[in-house]
């Protein structure tokens, strides 16, 4: 077995990568990159401190080394839901988080549609953080809540009968989650400021929970949205969809974008060319470039072949690469792989490979918070990186500095599609 | 003392790093009896550094069983201060090559109490056998390491207060800011370079032209301290035509015609390393294009 997929003979051992360039500070420096039981090293330390050469060097071959993704929105992907399927949800963060991580997807939120206070109480419990490794996957960063105290108006996918206001203050919502599940186990929720009750319980629920509040599926108007923000709620949930249209005098939410002072504002955007027209991808690219998340919104149909499948309590179709509840032309949610989005991202704006890999990696990590572990490759942090050649296909993969390869991180698909078909991969 | 003279910098660096790695494989060291090299900071030893990466990239030679020690560091600079002198031979020298950490030896600017390291320092220096091969640059004035002028020509690792002008030139590497560049450094005395058994100074560019004029062509001086050199059985200066503006025309070409004998007349292959005859050891020749120097 290859030292490099086994942790027990890693530990202690000083990895040197060498022959490419790493992304650090905003650039991509021809470097080496040290690692070390788990962790990004400081080579100085490690040569005068702990009097340590390389333990084992790792050719990359001239490729970049870029942190691992971070996809703060994921519904499901190969066949399992986090929404839907409460009885088996641990099944399904333990594939799925083994399948995201062989899509270089290192750190996830998995992401449960408007559900009733049930749904809540059982699933949440499971989408807590947990630490990423070859055995366990992907690390979960704590579960995103989409909803369900959202404009029904806007309610794209999700079931309007969950829907639900907040006149009775904020304690709907934790009676909704339930308030140490938000403590515990929530990264990101999504409300629609425009909700009755809503606005006045940013601030209690951020400080309270230490969640991050996004804005989205919303009628909200500019005025609103930046109220909003200015109670901190620096993020916005997939950008365009489920939105406000952009008016020249009520731009919505989307006029968070030529916000003043925007600098710590994030828009998650979905890069797959069927979401969001790629010349929008461009106009929010070009507004606020140092803001873009980029974000699958992947539902259960991720990596499967056409076909019907469950989302919620809903039946989804994915047809020619997108999913549409059955018999309609409404989008629910899609089926991109990161690794597309970063590409698509790239040709949609015209954006440097630096500024597409930030907007998967650093941005994301900015917008939660854990930008001192995630989404950088700054000494200290977390060895989740991935190796990529210069058109950004993932060659390696490594988490907590382990490498995973197929051989090692195995999972199932679980599914079956009404219509009897096999699950594929997408390369 | 020997003097090389070589068409530019590059072609200096080349030379000298090319001498480093025939001077290590004859050698043949090994962890018993290890190599001893002496190093410089600065802009002339920076291609140099580069060169050995290169041969131990492709493994030419080795460094593990090399040992180092450099020249001088900074006061009070934190050792990852990215102007430390730690940090310069990390970034452009060490963490390139396969060298055993517990090999170096950079004195410690931020010892409690700084005359112990230096006296530690020499004792290091002593404990492995004295330094086998000192590399050195020189400054505009003529110093060698932090031995500026008037330093003593027996003077060994100490602290020294930098020169005036020493701090405003690094002033560039403080963001300008001449309050922030320190004010002392610890440096190997003159002696202590000069107890090698084998020094090379390289000096390059036209600024550097009166130096090498002072401290080759005029006597030992301690205004001029790599004039020391003069003193050393085994010593040799690698410089450009532009650092030899000032010397005479008889001295430049006196050297070149030495060089130029010893390749014509007696044959690469019957000289030294160090310029010996009576030695028949051979020179790994390779394809260097900046070998075969000739005369104009």
């Amino acid at each position: 077995m290859d030292i490099l997929t086994d942790p027990v003979l890693l530990k202690d051992k000083l990895i040197k990568f060498y022959n490419c360039r790493i992304l650090r500070d905003h650039e991509l420096k021809e470097d080496y990159l040290y690692v070390c039981n788990g962790k990004i090293q400081n080579p100085m330390e490690c040569f005068w401190d702990s009097n340590k050469n390389a333990d084992i060097l790792v050719d990359c071959e001239g490729g970049i080394i870029s942190p691992g993704y971070i996809d703060i929105q994921l519904n499901g992907s190969y066949g399992y839901d986090f929404s839907s399927d409460p009885e088996i949800i641990e099944e399904s963060v333990k594939n799925v988080s083994m399948a995201q991580l062989l899509l270089g997807v290192t750190s996830y939120c998995p992401t449960i549609v408007s559900s009733n206070k049930e749904v809540y109480h059982k699933v949440l419990p499971h989408l807590g953080p947990r630490a990423g490794s070859i055995h366990d996957g992907a690390e979960v960063l704590g579960a995103h809540v989409e909803g369900p105290f959202i404009n029904i108006q806007k309610k794209g996918a999700h079931d309007e009968r969950v829907i639900a206001d907040a006149k009775g203050g904020i304690d709907v919502l934790y009676e909704r989650y339930g308030r140490e599940n938000l403590k515990k186990y929530v990264s990101v929720i999504t409300v629609a400021p425009d909700v009755e009750g809503i606005m006045d319980c940013i601030e209690p629920l951020i400080e309270e929970t230490g969640v991050t509040v996004s804005q989205g599926h919303s009628l909200a108007n500019v005025k609103q949205a930046e109220d909003a923000f200015k109670r901190g709620c620096n993020l916005v949930t997939h950008l365009f969809n489920a939105m406000t249209t952009f008016h020249q005098r009520d731009p919505g939410i989307v006029g968070l974008l030529g916000t003043s002072k925007n600098n710590s504002f994030y828009y998650g955007i979905i890069c797959d060319g069927i979401h969001v027209y790629p010349n929008s991808v461009k106009i929010a690219y070009y507004a606020h470039p140092s803001g873009a998340v980029l974000v699958t919104d992947a539902m259960s149909a991720q990596c499967l072949d056409n076909g019907e499948y469950n989302l919620g309590e809903m039946d989804a179709e994915v047809r020619d690469g997108s999913v549409y509840l059955v018999g309609t032309h409404t989008i629910a949610g899609s089926v991109a792989v990161m690794t597309n989005c970063v590409k698509n991202f790239i040709e949609f704006t015209g954006a440097t490979k630096v500024e597409a890999l930030e907007a998967a990696t650093l941005h994301p990590a900015k917008a939660l918070k854990i930008d001192n572990r995630k989404g950088t490759l700054n000494f200290g942090a977390d060895a989740d990186i991935l190796i990529l050649d210069d058109d950004l296909n993932i060659k390696r993969i490594f988490i907590s500095g382990v490498e995973a390869t197929p051989d090692n991180v195995k999972f199932s698909p679980r599914f079956s599609p009404k219509r009897n078909r096999s699950p594929v991969h997408i390369e | 003392m020997r003097l090389i003279i070589r068409q530019d910098p590059e072609s200096v660096a080349y030379y000298t790093a090319n001498y480093i790695k025939q001077r290590i494989l004859e050698f043949n060291p090994t962890a018993e009896r290890p190599f001893v090299l002496g190093l410089p900071t600065g802009s002339s030893p920076i291609t140099v550094y580069r060169h050995l990466v290169e041969f131990n990239r492709k493994k030419e030679i080795s460094f593990q069983h090399v040992v180092t020690f450099n020249m001088d560091e900074y006061v009070g600079l934190p050792r990852d201060h990215p102007e430390s002198y730690h940090s310069f031979m990390f970034n452009h020298l060490f963490k390139h090559i396969d060298i055993n950490p517990k090999n170096i030896h950079i004195l410690n600017g931020c010892a409690e109490e700084l005359d112990k390291e230096c006296t530690r320092y020499e004792e290091e220096i002593k404990k492995v056998g004295g330094i086998e091969l000192f590399l050195g640059g020189i400054g505009p004035d003529g110093h060698i390491a932090f031995n500026e002028p008037g330093s003593s020509m027996n003077s060994r690792t100490r602290v020294k207060t930098l020169a005036y002008e020493t701090v405003l030139a690094n002033a560039r590497f403080f963001g300008g800011d001449v309050n922030k560049v320190p004010k002392l450094a610890l440096t190997v005395g003159v002696g202590t370079v000069m107890d090698a058994r084998e020094v090379i100074v390289i000096i390059t560019g036209a600024h550097k032209a009166i130096a090498l004029n002072k401290c080759i062509e005029e006597g030992v001086n301690h205004m001029w301290t790599v004039s020391a050199i003069q003193m050393h059985p085994s010593a040799m200066i690698v410089c450009d035509e532009d650092a030899t503006l000032e010397l005479h025309v008889k001295t430049v070409r006196y050297f070149k015609s030495i060089e130029q004998v010893q390749e014509q007349l007696i044959g690469r292959d019957n000289i030294g390393l160090k310029g010996s005859i009576s030695s028949l050891s051979k020179m790994n020749q390779d394809n260097n294009p900046h070998y075969n120097y000739s005369i104009q």
